[in-house]
Order: C-alpha cells, then structure tokens, then sequence
C-alpha cells in the first residue's frame, strides 16, 4: 500500500460531495415515508366539507353536525341571547378572542358570519370534552346570574352563547369556531371558507 | 480478520460513552480494523447489497404495518388503500414487493459466490452454515409475506405450500390443520403468519445476519484465489494482501450500492410486476377458497424448488426430495473433501460441474415457473405431449441437480480432481 | 478485466436465459393482439371515462377508484365529473359502485358483474381489449350473447350499439366434440365503423387499465428523476472508489 502521492483535497472533496449527494437522496427518501402519515384520501373524503341545512333549526335551538370526526354545533341565537352578549364582555376571559382559533371573518362580538347563526367545535378548550348547551336566560346551579352559553359538565368550564369562555374556570380558551360559509340563506357549509376569504 | 482497534474520542460525550460502553472501538475494530483481501471482485458486491435489502425491508415493512389490516375481510382491500388512498403508499409497497424478489437475486448470487470460491470450506464452515439458515428464515418469511395481501395467488399458495406437511408421517393431517388453525386458509392462518412475518421472523432473520457476520469477521474474508491472507504478514503485523474494510470497500460498496440502487429504480418506478414475475396478475383477483387460479405456481423465486417437487411422481418422495435439495446446500462443507478453495485453481470437472449446477438451477426455476409449457409446443409442435416431455427434460434436470453433489463427493473423496498450484499471494486483475 | 467479464456472463447468462425465453412477458392468454393503450393520453383516458359510466357502470363497479381521484387524474373539474358521471349520487369523495342491486345482479345473471378496478392488472390490457372485440349473437346462451375469448360468459354484451351486432361463423364438428367458432362476422353495422370501434375500446381499455393502478401516472415521471439522481451518486461514488483505491497495489 503506497501512501505517498496522494491527492489529499481531491479526496475530501470527492468524500463530502459523494457525502452531500448520498445525505440529500436520504433526506428525499424520507418524505415520502413521513407523508404516508398525512390524513389518506379515505380520511379526507371522510372529512370532506358538510353541508348543514338551516331552515329547520328553530331560535334558540342548536344542532350537531360531524366534521371530521368533531362535533359540530350549529346554534340559531334568539335576540334575547345576542342582546346579552356585549355585556358579558367583563366577565370574560378573552371577549375579544384574541388568543382563541377561529376564522378571520369570525373574530367579532358574536363570532360568526351573521350574528344570530352560531357554528363551533363544540369541545372544551380545557382538556378536550364536549360542553352542554344550556341556551335559556335564566339562574342554573352552576351560575345564578347565567345569560345562556355553555357549559362543560367535566371540570366546570363556562362559556357564553358565542363560546367565549368566563374567567374563574379552568378551560383558558374560546372554543374553536371552524371555517364555514353561507351556501345561500338556508344552507351553510362547514369546511370551506367564504369566497376571497381565507 | 478483524484487529482489535482503541478508539479515544475527543469529544467529551462520546469519550464518557466509550469508557462504559467502548461501542467506538467495536465499530472502528470491524470495519477500519477489518482486513480483507485487495482482490474482491463483482461477485463479493452481495453480501452488503442483501444487508442494504434487509434494511430495506424493515424500512418500508414497518410502514406497510401501519396500514395493513390483516383479517380475511380486510387485507385485499388494505392493500388497495396502500396503493391508493396512502400517500405514498403504492411506493412503500413497491419497494417492498421489490426488495423481496432483489433480496432472493442477492442472495442467490451471494450463494455461488460461496460455492465458486469455496468460501464454505475450514474455517469458514460455520458462516456458511449460518448463511444456510439465513436463506431458510428468508424463504419462510418471503412465503408468509406473499400469503398477506390475500389475493388469490396467496390463498392457494398458502393452501399448496401448508400441504406440503401432509408428507410428514402420521400426524400430516393434524399438522396441515394445525398450521392453518381451520381446515383452509381463513382468518387464523393470516393472522398467525402476519404475527411471524412482521415479528417473529424478522428477529430470527436479524440474530442469525448478526451471528453471519461475527463468525466471518473471526475467521476472514475469503476471496477469488481461496488465499488466507492472514498467513502473511507485514512488519506492520497487517495481511500483506489485506486491506482495511473501511475506507477501501466501503467506498467500493457503496459504488455497487448505486448501480444496484440503478436496477432497483428502474424496476420499481418502471415495471413494477416485472411481467407478472415480482406480482402475479391472478393476485390481483381477492383470495376465493372455490376457484383455483388457471396457472397456479409459486413466485420466481421458490420455482426451482417447486420444480424438482412436481418432478417427482410421488407425494411423499416428492416432498422428501424438496427437502433434500435444501438439505444438501448445507452439507456442501462436508461433501466437497477438496483442499482447494478457489475454482481458478480446481479440477476442470469442478468447474463444468458447477456451470451445469448453476444452469440446472435456473432451467428448473424455468419449468417451476411454467415456462415450458409455452416453450415446448413452439418447439415440438401444437400436438407435443407437453406433460411427457416437461417430465422427460425435468427428471434429467432434477438428477442432474442431485448429481452435483454426489459428484463433488466422489470427486474429491477418491481423488479425482487434478488441481492447479494455488499460488502463494492473492493475483490482481485491473 | 477478462477475468470480470467472465463472471458478470455468468450472473447475466440465467437472467438473459429467463427473460428471454419466448412468452415470459406475455401476460396471460399470450398470442392476443396488442391493446395499444395510453394511460398517459388524458383525452383518450377521458373518453374512456365516458364510455364506463355510460356502458359499464350500470353492473360493474371501481370500488377502489375515488372520483375526486378520477377527477385529478384525468384533469376534469368536480362539476364536470359530478354532473356527467356521477348517476349514483356518490359524493365526490366516494369510490365508484355499480348502480345495480347485487340481488338483481344474482337474479339476472346467476353471478355479481365483477368490480372492475383490477380487471386489467389481473387479465392484462391486451385480454380485455380482446374480450371487448369478441362478443357474438349465440340464441342457445341465456344472455343471448357469447365470447370467443371468455367462453360462456355471463354477461349481455353493452357496446353493441357501437361495434354492431357479430354472428359466429361455427367450424366443423371434429373428434366427437362439438364444432368450435371459426371466426366473428358483423351481420349489423353499429353506429361506429370498426375502425372508429377499435378506438373506443383503446380508450375504454386505457381507463381501466388506469384505473387498475393510478399511480402508474405519476410513477414513471418520479422514476426518471430517481434514476438520474441515483446516475449522478453512483458516478460520484464511482470517482470516490477510483481516487482511494490509487492505494492499493
């Protein structure tokens, strides 16, 4: 073995590019198997936006829909409920839902598109139940001075009707509102964002 | 031959690993502190080619577990979902079916490599018995992978495949219902053989690659001249015909990587059936205990084997002579008594002996796969009696197949062989 | 170098042997014509579509093929698919299946119409073009029609509107067995000339035979680029291998 003549920078550029080359190819090797774990076709069909008619939701009457496996609550507001809204303003947590997760065009007193039609993920922001909607204006155990809203039968968690979450309760959010649109004046879909908004 | 190489890190981390845990100084020990001989040449390419496809197989079999669904009901359609609805899926699955069939090429090379240069002979006995074991854990895990996807072509095989125990004296029946756990292959025997294929095999495939590699890296490569190399030395104490595993054949492995990577690409991305050889057409019809496909033979790579076991016109001889045939293989150290190791420097009845072993293996695979009846009435005629003939050519292959290995007995036990001098140094050849 | 040579014949010999041997290619029921299909000819692929859902898709399903799938593959939009061929009321996430009651299927047929998704994967493209070609007029069968290439098939043949309606043309009684189809005649012209026939199967054939496996779309285009990377790698390493072993002797 003669070790003399070497070319000693020829070989560590051959070693690092035969290096870098070989590293990329693994690192592309990769995604593939990485991507396998995204949602399949068969769960995003199974996810795939759901249309929920409105004409037979009466005032103050909520209905649940599923949207990708979550429930979905849709809530048609009486004005009684909506009146009471900015005056819980103080009570709350975050009324202005700054922290919370909800469209752009949702981030508004009443979170929601027109203001009596409430849609939400109706799970609790403290460790993932779902809340009871108890919509009556009117004293319940947990809350004498209760103006309707939601309330999590696990730990405890209030939420108003535009799921804005009271202080005092161990849930730290607003609940979820997920991106929907008005199809016409009866129909909503769920999954899908209003035309130029994103 | 591997020497003991001292490894001291220089950062502090690995140096505290290294002195509890001297895992720095076994890496540098069997790979920069493996000598093996200069003079490899393409054929010693398979060994690290069937590690890379072991590798392979883990890899993309790990994932396809993820997504497989293995009951009766559910793995057909499993399996479309992989190919469809997965991202990616159809190319895990590909490189999977793939590597299974590379795997048998690799180590079906790897194997007359060994009978070529006589890498099973002292002191190299245990390696390729540990070798032999390799193949036989690698032919029960390539059966009970291709059974998984419950296509049609994977019922009856189970179905024939499982048969083959009926041969066994007295409890055959019981042993055939046994296995299956039903009385035709149902949700139980998917289920067992998934549990086998994805765990139990895998583990036994894994220890005995591990104990392949430690017996040789003990005893030492052996090369194209069947020269121990060890047997000379330098002043340095290094074999004077060796050289250090790392950096000169894992550069050169990883050449052979690319070129093998090359042909697998090609393959996968471009004809991933390989003309119904990797996947049979009658395996895309979902699994139907009524209806036996039209042309039921097993994969590419079980076919010589399957051959010499419908040569033999009787149940019982021929199941006896299917596991002779496997048998034998593992005798080879004992049967071959020439002290010669390399075919460069044995008798010329060796080295014709071996060419017609090699041709006959693959001209059984040839009628295992059912290829002569299409070849034989192109040759003889529209009215040829296929059967006669396919029997006719076959039993002279299976004989021959056997009569290799009494040949290599008998050659070398009386003394037949007329071997050339084996030289005193490895010869290089550029 | 001789020595090299000498070897890699020896590994090549048994794989040229195998491949080369006559018909190892052919897929089953060799000797058919060529199907000539195009799975990467999206207008073809299209027309194809179309003749499925409007002959096929009453009795055949492909329960593994999504039309948004289909949509994407074959670039048509979510309206054109759902408003031409979706007659089932399938959402545009679902697979395709058939229209037909399986119970109707047992009554009319004695058998369900296989779902299609894997016809061409598991008969070839080449076997299903040539099941589409052959279908006669046979008063003695119970559909009232007959196939040359899948003797006694249970199914009415759809595209007879197309291709026109065939009669066989039965050779002489031999051995005692009865007399075999001699060959097909078209005793009606369809409303497509055989050549514009030939054609519409190509499509049809070229769906289905998309259908049986949609990643071949995208497949052959990655692969190019695996192998030129994998070219580019191997002749890095290559120079690698040539640069250290100046030290062996």
């Amino acid at each position: 073995m003669a070790t003399e003549g070497i070319n000693q920078g020829r070989r560590r550029f051959l070693t690092a590019s035969t290096a870098v080359i070989g590293g990329a190819g693994v690192i592309v090797t990769a995604i593939p198997f990485v991507k396998s774990w995204l949602p399949s076709a068969r769960a995003e069909s199974a996810g795939a936006p759901v249309t929920v008619p409105l004409g037979k939701i009466e005032k103050g009457q909520m209905v649940r829909y599923a949207w990708r496996g979550l429930p979905v609550f849709v809530v048609n507001r009486t004005p009684e409920q909506l009146e009471w809204l900015p005056k819980q303003d103080p009570r709350l947590r975050d009324p202005m839902s700054k922290e919370s997760d909800q469209p752009r065009y949702c981030q508004n007193e009443h979170r929601s598109i027109k203001p009596e039609w409430m849609v939400l993920i109706g799970i609790c922001t403290h460790l993932g139940c779902v809340p009871d909607y108890k919509g009556e204006v009117r004293p319940e155990p947990f809350d004498p001075d209760w103006k309707g809203g939601f309330y999590c039968p696990c730990h405890h968690s209030r939420y108003d009707i535009a799921a804005r979450v009271y202080q005092g309760v161990p849930a730290p959010l607003n609940m979820t509102v997920p991106p929907y649109h008005f199809i016409d004046d009866t129909h909503i879909q769920i999954g899908v964002d209003p035309k130029g908004a994103a | 031959m591997t020497e003991h190489v001292t490894v001291h890190p220089r950062n502090r981390l690995a140096a505290w690993i290294e002195e509890r845990l001297p895992v720095f100084s076994f890496l540098a020990s069997h790979t920069s502190g493996y000598y093996a001989p200069k003079n490899f040449n393409v054929m010693y390419y398979f060994g690290s080619l069937a590690l890379l496809v072991l590798a392979n197989q883990i890899l993309t079999g790990i994932f396809l577990t993820m997504f497989y669904n293995p009951s009766a009901a559910g793995a057909f359609d499993s399996v479309q979902y992989i190919m469809r609805d997965v991202k990616w899926g159809w190319l895990i699955r590909y490189m999977h079916e793939v590597g299974a069939s590379m795997f048998f090429i690799v180590v079906y090379l790897h194997m007359f490599r060994g009978l070529m240069y006589g890498s099973y002979k002292k002191p190299r006995e245990l390696v390729w018995l540990l070798g032999m074991l390799i193949f036989l854990a690698l032919m029960a895990e390539a059966f009970m992978g291709y059974v998984l996807p419950w296509g049609n072509m994977s019922f009856w095989g189970a179905k024939v495949i499982i048969t083959l125990f009926s041969a066994v004296p007295w409890i055959g029946d019981t042993l055939v219902t046994w296995i299956m756990g039903n009385y035709f292959p149902a949700d139980a025997t998917l289920n067992r053989f998934f549990a086998l294929h994805v765990i139990a095999l895998p583990l036994v495939l894994l220890l005995l690659v591990v104990l392949h590699l430690a017996a040789l890296h003990e005893v030492g490569s052996n090369n194209p001249d069947g020269v121990e190399i060890k047997q000379k030395k330098g002043p340095d104490g290094h074999p004077l015909d060796g050289i250090p595993f790392h950096p000169y054949y894992t550069v050169k492995d990883l050449f052979g990587v690319g070129v093998f990577l090359i042909i697998c690409a090609f393959i996968i991305f471009f004809e991933p059936t390989v003309g119904g050889y990797f996947l049979e057409p009658d395996n895309s019809i979902p699994a139907n205990n009524l209806v036996t496909p039209a042309a039921i033979k097993p994969v590419w790579y079980f076919s010589p084997f399957y051959a010499i076991l419908r040569m033999i016109p009787s149940k019982g001889w021929g199941v006896l002579a299917l596991l002779a045939s496997i048998v034998l293989l593992f005798l080879v150290p004992w049967l071959d008594r020439g002290k010669v190791k390399s075919i460069r420097y044995r008798g010329t009845g060796y080295k014709v002996a071996l060419t017609i072993f090699a041709i006959v293996f693959v001209l059984l695979g040839t009628i295992g796969a059912d290829l002569t009846a299409i070849w034989i009435p192109e040759i003889f005629g529209a009215n040829a009696d296929v059967t006669f003939i396919e029997n006719l050519y076959g039993r002279i292959l299976v004989i021959l197949y056997f009569g290799f290995f009494v040949f290599l007995w008998a050659y070398t036990y009386f003394g037949w062989e007329r071997t050339r001098p084996v030289p005193e140094r490895v010869s290089m050849h550029e | 170098m001789m020595r090299m040579s000498r070897t890699l014949t020896f590994i090549l010999l048994p794989l040229l042997l195998l491949v080369g041997t006559p018909g190892a290619f052919a897929e089953e029921g060799g000797g058919l014509p060529s199907a000539n299909t195009n799975i990467h000819d999206q207008a073809s692929l299209q027309r194809g579509a179309r003749l499925f859902f409007n002959y096929c898709v009453g009795c055949h399903s492909l329960k593994y093929l999504r039309y948004s799938r289909m949509a994407a593959d074959l670039g048509l939009t979510e309206q054109q698919v759902m408003e031409n061929l979706d007659f089932t009321g399938a959402r545009f996430g679902d697979p395709v299946i058939s229209a037909m009651p399986a119970a109707d299927a047992q009554k009319w047929f004695g058998k369900d119409p296989p779902d299609l998704s894997l016809e061409v994967a598991a008969k070839g493209a080449d076997w299903v073009s040539a099941y589409l070609h052959s279908f006669y007029l046979d008063p003695t069968s119970q559909v009232g029609w007959n196939n040359t290439v899948l003797v006694n098939a249970a199914m009415p043949f759809p595209l007879w509107e197309l291709q026109g309606i065939q009669t066989a043309v039965m050779g002489p009684a031999q051995d005692g067995l009865p007399p075999q189809v001699e060959k097909l005649v078209l005793k009606q012209a369809g409303s497509m000339t055989p050549v514009q026939y030939d054609q519409a199967v190509r499509d049809l054939v070229s769906f289905l035979q998309y259908a049986s496996e949609p990643a071949a779309l995208e497949r052959t285009h990655i692969g190019a680029w695996v192998v030129l990377y994998l070219a580019l790698f191997t002749f890095f390493a290559f120079l690698l291998k040539k640069e250290y072993w100046k030290d062996v002797h």
